[in-house]
């Protein structure tokens, strides 16, 4: 007869679990990887367009005076700035630098909120 | 024995591919803060410059190598069926190769 695996604590209230920033940081660091993922064939197409010849890259330009475009690319600049952070504190914990629960919190909250700022940036340079 | 889907190369593959687009990254911007082209012209010339071409198609490679391990790693943890895992991994894999070749097609037609 088999026996079963002990039971081990479950616990899956999202409201009242504590996400310790740095949990916010890393799964938004995924979150934010599969987002660009899926946006590669996008950007390909809008390379495309800006080099196929001056016609596309009239289309293009055409295309990103509008409203959802630069929302979409808003978002997208917010999602590559979490990533490449986060990414960058990632390898700087490889090496040994910021590894330190306290150093480590507040690299957390510098990618959390650098990603948004940088967002910001991007808002302000596109709208 | 040797795991294919473990072990240190898709985690070095994972941070040399990061460095290098970041290297990349930081060249764009820096040329586009100090002499952005201002036409199509001027931008498809960038852009068919040889150094400029190579370096893009290198990061692209990195960008479609670095997205292969995120999502398979990404799979790997939500998708625990043996079939439906080959199944996803397969799509993901022949997307990002369809994706490589166009970008080289892209890149490929711009060269001066």
């Amino acid at each position: 007869m088999s026996r079963r695996a002990p039971a081990r604590p479950v616990f899956f209230k999202l409201n009242q679990i504590q996400m310790p920033v740095g949990a916010l940081t890393s799964i938004v660091h995924r979150v934010t990887g599969v987002i660009l993922a899926i946006g590669i064939p996008f950007c390909f197409y809008a390379m495309h367009l800006s080099l196929d010849s001056a016609q596309s890259y009239e289309r293009l330009t055409r295309m990103a005076s509008n409203g959802l475009f630069k929302f979409a690319l808003i978002a997208f600049i917010w999602a590559l700035s979490h990533h490449l952070l986060a990414g960058v504190r990632h390898m700087l914990m490889d090496i040994g630098i910021g590894s330190h629960l306290s150093d480590a919190r507040r690299s957390a909250w510098t990618v959390n909120v650098g990603g948004v700022a940088m967002a910001l940036m991007a808002a302000g340079v596109v709208l | 024995m040797r795991r294919p889907l473990g072990g240190l190369t898709p985690w070095l593959v994972q941070r040399l591919s990061a460095v290098f687009m970041l290297a990349f990254i930081g060249f764009v911007l820096a040329n586009f803060l100090v002499d952005p082209p201002a036409s199509y012209e001027a931008w498809r010339a960038w852009m068919g410059n040889p150094g400029v071409s190579v370096a893009a198609l290198l990061s692209f490679a990195a960008l479609l190598m670095h997205a292969w391990v995120g999502l398979r790693d990404v799979t790997l943890d939500y998708v625990k069926p043996l079939a439906a895992r080959v199944a996803v991994l397969a799509l993901i894999a022949t997307a990002l190769l369809g994706a490589g070749a166009w970008v080289f097609r892209i890149l490929w037609l711009v060269r001066a």
